[in-house]
This record gives C-alpha cells, sequence and structure tokens, in this order.
C-alpha cells in the first residue's frame, strides 16, 4: 500500500488530510475525534488576540447551494473566529498536541496589524508545542470589517510586514493563508515569499450571497430580516481554487513555493488533482461539515489506491505533476485537431447532445426521424459541449484526427507539428515562423 | 386469525377491517416533496422528449418536471391540465409503464424510468387540493352543445367547450358523474373518493351543467339532442357486456366483472361486499385484472385469471399481470370455458384448453367456483347512433361521425386505444373541431 505518510514545512502527518481552520478545529473535543478518525492534522480554528473574545451572530450562520438530492454543492457562512477564550484554547491545543504527537497541528491566528499584537500572541502559541502557525488573511466577512483578514490579504504590502513579524517571534514554519478575494492572487503569494513565509495555503473563502428570500427579501442565512455576505466553500469553489494554486505553482516569482490546497476537497481525488498542481497537502472542511469526519476514510483509502495503481509510492511522486501541463492559452497546439464521436451503443437517444449544439453551439450533429444522432464532421470544432451536457459518462467522446487526414470543417490537412497562436498568421503580434 | 377466508360461498366481511382499509389504500402513495424533487432532477429533460411522443395527450413532460424541480407545481399542473384536464386521474391510471415512462430515456439507459406518472399526480394533486381552477371561461358564444356521457371522453370534451365559451349540458344514464372513472377501475387506484372530487373540480370551468340518469336511446334521442343544441358530442362508452359461450353460463354466481367493480367503488364499507371463497375471473384486460385483484384484497381465497391466449397477448399489461400475481391471483392461459356446473347456483367452472389456434386440445381444467366473472369484453350498446365500424361509432381524425352535427370519442368511437388518457384526448381533439365548427371556422 502507498505510503500516505506527508513532510510539508519539516512537519509530519500520516496523511495529506488536514482539516482547515474552520468550525470543525474550534475545539479539543472535535480535535480529539477528528485524529480519531484518522484525519492527518488540523489548523486549529483561527485564535484572535488576548481579551473579551468576538461574538456570533445568535441566528443563522449558513446558507447552501443544493443540487440534486439536497447534495451541498457550496457552503457559505458568516461566523468569525473563535468566539472562545484565547488561554482555553491554548491549553486544549497543548493537550492535543501532546496526546497526538503524529499529528500535524498548525495554528491559525488573527490578531490586529500591530507589531505589538503578534508580539504578545506568538510566544503562547509557540509554547503549546503546536508545529506551525498560519496566517488567516482570509476571512471575507466581520473581521475584514475591522482591519482584519482579508483586509490584510487584499494589501500585499501588510502580509509581508506581518509575516515577516511573524518570522521574527516564532520559531517554527509560518503558512499564510490567502484570499481569493484579489484580483491577482500571486501578487500575495510573493509577498507572503518576500516576508520569509515557509509556504501559502489557499484559498479561503469567496465573497458570497448564496440566495434571497423572495418572500422577505432578505439574504440568505437572513439575521431577524438581514443578511450580508459571507464566505464560500465546497465542491463549487474548488475549480477557482484549482487555478489559483496553478498560478503560484507555476509564476517565476513564487514556483517552488510549498503550497497547502484549499478549496472544496471533498473526495481523494479533489486532493490528487490539488497535489498534482503543486500542493503538498490539502484542507478539509466543509465535505466534514457535510458528511462527518468519517469521510476522510474514503479519502485515504482512495487516494492509496490510487498511487498504488499508479505506482506512486509516495505523495512526492506525483506532487506538481500537472505543473508543467498548465500554460498559457497562447502555447496551446493550434494543430491538434478532433471530433466528437458518438457510441451508437451507449446513446440512449435523449438529443440533449443535439438540443446543445443545435441550439447554442455550431449545429455539428445530425438527429433522424428515429432519434439516431449523429456527428456533422463539417461542422464540429470539437467544442466537447456535447461530451459535458450527455448525460451517459463516454457515450461521447473526443477523437484525435490522424496528422495526414483531412479536416473537413477547414478542408485543412491535419499537420503533425505543434504550433501556437504565438506564431499564427492571424496574430497581429505573431513572431515570423521559420 | 379469525378472519373467515376458508369458508365456503359467498360472504360478507372475510377480512378485518383494518386490513380492508390496508388493502384497498392507494396503490401508489403520494410522493411528498422532497421525494417529488429527486424523481423530477432524474429528468434529462431530453429534447423533442419520446415521453412527449408516448403521451396520447402530448402533455410537455420535461417542462412540468422541470416545474416541479424549480418549486412551483402548480405551473407544472397547469402544464398538464392544459393538455389532458383529467391529468390527476391520468396520473393514476394511466398504463405508464406502456406510455411515457416505456418511452423514457432512461428506461432505455437502467430500466428505471422518471416517475413521470407519480411526479403528474404530485402536481395535479398539488393544484387541485387548494381548489384552484387554472383555466378561465371565455365570452359566451351563445351556442349549446350536448355531450352525452360524463365519463372521461365526455368530461374532457365539455370542459374544453365551456373554456372556448359555449354552454355544455352533459347527459349521463349514471346517478353520478365521472364514467369508468368513478364506477369502472379498481377502488385501490383512485380511494377516497378522487374521481368525484375531480369532476367537482373540473366543473369549476363553469358553463356545465350535467344530468344524471340520461340514458341515450332511453331518456333521450340523438334526434332530440341534434335538435335542442347546435352539436352533440358522444362519449357514451361500451355500456354491454359480451355473453359468456359456455354451458350453464345463467347460473347464478356467474356475474359481470363491470358491475362487481361498480359496486367495490360505490361501497362505503369493503366489509359488507360479498365474495366468493373460490373465484374465477374469465378474461385477459384490465378488467379481468381490476376483478381479479379486487376479489383477492375482499378475501377471496382462491382467485384463477383464465385467458384464453398467452400472457403476451393479454390487453392487462405487464405490470398489472405482475401486480395480479404479486396479490396471489393464479393467472391461467390457453383455456376456454366449456361449462359451468352447479345446482342452481355455479359450483365448478369446465375449462377447455387451447392450442395456438384456438383448437382444444383434447385437455380440461375444473375450477371451483363460487363466483364467476365474465370480463370478455365490452359492446356498444344504443339505438339509431351514427354509422358503426367494428362495432364502434366511426369517427375521422377529429371525432366526426357519419351524422352532421355529431361527433364522437373514447371507448364507443373507433380508433385508438380503449384508455382514460386516449378518451380524454379524442374528447378535447373533438371539441376543438366541434368549436372551428360553430365559430365559422371549418379546421
Amino acid at each position: 500500500m502507498a505510503d500516505l505518510t506527508t513532510e510539508f514545512l519539516g512537519i509530519k502527518s500520516p496523511n495529506p488530510f488536514w482539516l482547515a481552520s474552520a468550525p470543525p478545529t474550534d475545539k479539543e473535543y472535535n480535535v480529539r475525534r477528528a485524529f480519531e478518525a484518522g484525519w492527518g492534522g488540523v489548523v486549529w480554528k483561527t485564535l484572535g488576540s488576548e481579551g473579551p473574545p468576538v461574538v456570533n451572530v445568535n441566528g443563522p450562520r449558513y446558507g447552501v447551494i443544493h443540487g440534486a438530492d439536497r447534495r451541498v454543492l457550496g457552503l457559505n457562512n458568516i461566523e468569525l473566529i473563535t468566539d472562545r477564550d484565547l488561554q482555553t484554547n491554548l491549553d486544549e491545543i497543548t493537550r492535543v498536541k501532546a496526546d497526538y504527537p503524529d499529528r500535524a497541528m498548525i495554528v491559525s491566528i488573527m490578531v490586529p496589524c500591530e507589531e505589538q499584537a503578534w508580539k504578545d500572541i506568538l510566544p503562547r502559541v509557540e509554547a503549546t508545542g503546536a508545529d506551525g502557525i498560519e496566517l488567516n488573511f482570509g476571512c471575507p466577512h466581520g473581521m475584514s470589517e475591522r482591519g482584519m483578514g482579508a483586509a490584510v490579504g487584499q494589501v500585499p504590502e501588510y502580509i509581508e510586514m506581518v509575516t515577516r513579524w511573524c518570522k521574527q517571534y516564532y520559531s517554527k514554519p509560518v503558512i499564510v493563508k490567502l484570499t481569493p478575494n484579489i484580483t491577482d492572487v500571486r501578487k500575495p503569494a510573493e509577498a507572503a515569499r518576500r516576508g520569509g513565509a515557509d509556504a501559502v495555503s489557499l484559498i479561503n473563502t469567496i465573497n458570497s450571497i448564496v440566495s434571497v428570500d423572495l418572500d422577505s427579501m432578505s439574504p440568505h442565512p437572513s439575521i431577524d430580516g438581514k443578511g450580508t455576505h459571507g464566505g464560500y466553500c465546497g465542491p463549487a469553489v474548488k475549480p477557482i481554487a484549482l487555478s489559483m494554486v496553478s498560478e503560484i505553482a507555476r509564476a517565476p516569482a513564487t514556483a517552488g513555493m510549498p503550497i497547502s490546497g484549499i478549496g472544496g476537497v471533498t473526495t481523494w481525488r479533489d486532493a490528487a488533482e490539488y497535489i498534482t498542481l503543486g500542493c503538498g497537502n490539502v484542507q478539509v472542511c466543509t465535505a466534514a461539515m457535510t458528511y462527518g469526519f468519517k469521510v476522510v476514510q474514503e479519502m485515504i483509502s482512495g487516494l492509496s489506491e490510487w498511487m498504488d495503481e499508479k505506482g506512486h509510492r509516495s505523495i512526492s511522486d506525483f506532487m506538481g505533476a500537472a505543473v508543467p501541463n498548465t500554460t498559457d492559452w497562447q502555447y496551446l497546439n493550434l494543430n491538434y485537431i478532433s471530433k466528437a464521436s458518438i457510441n451508437q451503443d451507449d446513446c440512449i437517444s435523449c438529443g440533449r447532445c443535439y438540443a446543445a449544439c443545435e441550439d447554442t453551439s455550431h449545429q455539428a450533429i445530425a438527429m433522424s426521424e428515429d432519434r439516431t444522432f449523429t456527428v456533422i464532421d463539417e461542422e464540429c470544432v470539437a467544442c466537447n459541449l456535447c461530451v459535458e451536457v450527455c448525460p451517459v459518462e463516454n457515450c461521447i467522446t473526443m477523437v484525435q484526427m490522424a496528422p495526414g487526414t483531412t479536416d473537413p470543417r477547414t478542408g485543412r490537412v491535419v499537420e503533425e507539428t505543434y504550433a501556437n497562436w504565438t506564431t499564427h498568421p492571424n496574430n497581429p503580434s505573431a513572431t515570423a515562423a521559420e | 386469525m379469525a378472519d373467515k377466508i376458508y369458508e365456503a360461498g359467498v360472504q360478507a366481511g372475510r377480512l378485518s377491517a383494518e386490513v380492508y382499509d390496508t388493502h384497498f389504500s392507494d396503490l401508489h402513495p403520494a410522493l411528498d416533496i422532497h421525494e417529488a424533487h429527486v424523481a423530477a432532477d432524474r429528468c434529462y429533460f431530453c429534447h423533442d422528449a419520446p415521453c412527449i411522443t408516448a403521451c396520447p395527450t402530448d402533455i410537455d413532460i420535461p417542462l412540468f418536471i422541470r416545474q416541479i424541480a424549480t418549486g412551483t407545481p402548480d405551473a407544472a399542473a397547469k402544464t398538464i391540465l392544459t393538455q389532458n384536464i383529467l391529468g390527476g386521474m391520468c396520473a393514476r391510471v394511466c398504463p405508464t409503464e406502456q406510455l411515457c415512462e416505456q418511452a423514457c430515456v432512461r428506461e432505455a439507459a437502467e430500466g428505471k424510468p422518471v416517475l413521470i406518472g407519480q411526479l403528474q399526480r404530485y402536481a395535479t394533486d398539488h393544484l387541485q387540493k387548494q381548489g384552484i381552477h387554472p383555466f378561465e371561461r371565455a365570452a359566451e358564444t351563445g351556442k349549446h352543445v350536448a355531450v352525452v356521457g360524463a365519463g372521461p371522453a365526455g368530461l374532457s370534451a365539455a370542459h374544453r367547450l365551456a373554456m372556448l365559451g359555449h354552454t355544455v349540458t352533459v347527459y349521463d344514464a349514471r346517478p353520478k358523474p365521472g364514467g369508468l372513472n368513478e364506477y369502472g377501475i379498481a377502488a385501490y387506484k383512485t380511494p377516497d373518493g378522487f374521481a368525484q372530487e375531480e369532476v367537482d373540480w373540473l366543473l369549476g370551468i363553469g358553463g356545465i351543467t350535467i344530468r344524471n340518469g340520461s340514458a341515450l336511446s332511453r331518456d333521450i334521442t340523438l334526434d332530440e339532442l341534434r335538435g335542442d343544441h347546435d352539436a352533440v358530442f358522444l362519449g357514451v362508452g361500451l355500456g354491454g357486456v359480451n355473453a359468456l359461450d359456455a354451458s350453464g353460463a345463467d347460473k347464478a354466481g356467474v356475474l359481470d366483472a363491470v358491475d362487481f367493480i361498480a359496486d367495490l367503488r360505490q361501497a362505503r364499507d369493503m366489509a359488507a361486499v360479498p365474495v366468493g371463497r373460490d373465484v374465477v375471473v374469465i378474461g385477459g384486460g384490465m378488467t379481468a385484472v381490476d376483478a381479479a385483484v379486487q376479489a383477492k384484497l375482499l378475501g377471496a381465497l382462491n382467485v384463477t385469471l383464465v385467458y384464453r391466449r398467452g400472457r403476451e397477448r393479454m390487453n392487462a399489461s405487464p405490470f398489472e399481470q405482475d401486480l395480479a400475481a404479486s396479490k396471489g391471483v393464479r393467472i391461467v392461459t390457453h383455456a376456454v370455458p366449456r361449462a359451468v356446473h352447479g345446482n342452481g347456483s355455479v359450483r365448478e367452472i369446465e375449462f377447455d384448453y387451447v392450442d395456438a389456434d384456438m383448437m382444444p386440445t383434447g385437455d380440461t381444467l375444473r375450477l371451483a367456483a363460487d363466483q364467476v366473472f365474465r370480463a370478455i369484453g365490452q359492446t356498444l350498446e344504443g339505438d339509431h347512433l351514427p354509422a358503426l365500424e367494428h362495432r364502434k361509432i366511426k369517427v375521422d381524425g377529429t371525432g366526426r361521425t357519419s351524422v352532421e352535427g355529431v361527433w364522437a370519442g373514447g371507448d364507443c368511437a373507433s380508433g385508438g386505444d380503449d384508455l382514460t388518457v386516449t378518451a380524454v384526448a379524442e374528447g378535447r381533439d373533438s371539441a376543438m373541431d366541434i368549436h372551428a365548427a360553430l365559430t365559422g371556422g371549418n379546421a
């Protein structure tokens, strides 16, 4: 069986599945149960400064986008950082870490953007024996109104400054958690690196209003008739997070920087995908909040089985494997030509491919009287929409045209050579081809 | 067990009251909102969907299912009822496994179609339970149409005509409107007085008067109706029953299945309906299955359904046959009645086994029988009717008969299957043609 042991910033954990800083990691009771269920590590829910803790709303904190059968596709929350006493949290962290030395224990922190605030809290966190800290520069609601969370994460100079303080007053690894509520995620990542961060983790939640109650005219969740934007997470945000992760993995200024991937990790496959785009591990929240801690067991067995199948002996064997294949549009091979192909044996004649292509694409699918659907190669641009709307997996596939054959759509012979937009004659700034 | 299931003869109250309640409750309990949403989500919203083509009333099924899925069941109901005003009853009695659900692409893909019938019921019940009638009657045209028969065809025609602004009088031979919906369908398919509720709801359009106890040929004549109205629609159904061609068929206890079914539907208390310990039903259609299954549910110990051909030739759908088998009805095929034995009342019935060409094989079968129910087909009754074809009123594609100003539809008319949903379609289409004829168009 594949070895899932992960060493991230020198912090060992039995598997790459950590619970993200969030309600599941708010207290000792939960974290012990999580470790018993098999989670490799936790990022303890964000601690604030000494003093009266923050308060949460006393109405609903969550809103959800549901799929079929009320499957949770996206989760929105307006909960703040821990609303429990700082010392209570620190004591619990100390006890749990002592009892579970093989698990990763990271402490998330959010204190005001003042050196003294960090200078005060960091030694106390260090004293818990936790393995590292994660700086919460991402929380998009509530705390950001007070100049913390995303308000810091949106200003690269602040990130760099605070990170530097942390490296100065704390001896163990510092992870900077990034907000996606920003134009170019590479800038805060670069700032973190300049400040000396050991890693970045991303994404924090996305500003969101999940729905509006059409009777009360209040956003949901509604607190006495009023709502506010929350932070969006869950399966729906994975594509956004993967893209941001890939940008940091690819950018020269941040390439090679350890990344902890966060955003909609629900199955082992999601985790594997994050790792191929350069993450050293993943953090999970919504899947646990939906299914409970036990869900990690499927993640462990699934990742392990896939790694065995592929001959990967450790996470590092495939870490970043997809990064070289993630490129800019302009470098995609314009001589790669394919056509949709419908397997008539698998086709159930629903006609969704036809409706999609006929109404919204290239009129490249023909429908006969007896509901046989066939691709018109002369029109097919291989857009893949039919493949994606077909309810039968693999019934429609994209088949590459062999070099030397003629594309009936363009009448041109398919070339074997690679050619992209940078050299295309239609590109006004094309560099002359040889 | 105190049940009187082993006692010979014809007896009422063979089972306990609780068991009767269970036996005659809804065959398919209504979907709740979550079940409906899960079921609706399975619909692929097919292009030019095969289920629509398979529906005799052309209901836009993908659209109404999507309307359910998006939380607007009343809009879904209106989509259904626009095409089929008796969508609520059809949701309960349609052989969906041979129509829309057979055509469903998920039947092809997985053998598990979208639950179209049950979703249709979810939507129509949702609307009907609020007492909402979703259509408005057009301005009165001053035209008066007679509809004969308050069954599915007649009610469908009457509603459409009234909606278009005509005044409609519906004549029906029975004490209550509804036709086969009220008298001819197994009780467990439409419990709790649904058929009358639906008629009351349908009449909410206004402009329709129902005259019960008025039978064509007996109380009224076609000529009189033609004289008093601008048009006539005949939806009289098949009132006669084919006779049993066997010696001793006149013995007591040899009964018409349709009467048994009607009595069951009108019974207030199933415990009061007598049934034999040994029951034989002759026939292979829905009526035969409805009678056999209900005899079993009433507490008959041995119920045998005997059909002259193979199961594949039975008019009852495979679903209905399986339902009968699951309730403990024994199905015997390739046997025709030869003689009814008994001293005054039936005691036994004897059958000849026959081959594929209906020739006796020489083997016979004798079955004990306290009751024998004939379900070997119904026939058109009445005098001075328009021209017939295959013993039914001959109609063209829009229901016109050989007599000027007279249309016909439903079971009494030629063409189409004898299904509730087909009758509704024919009533509706005749109404549209009558409307065109009365308003100057000649569509």
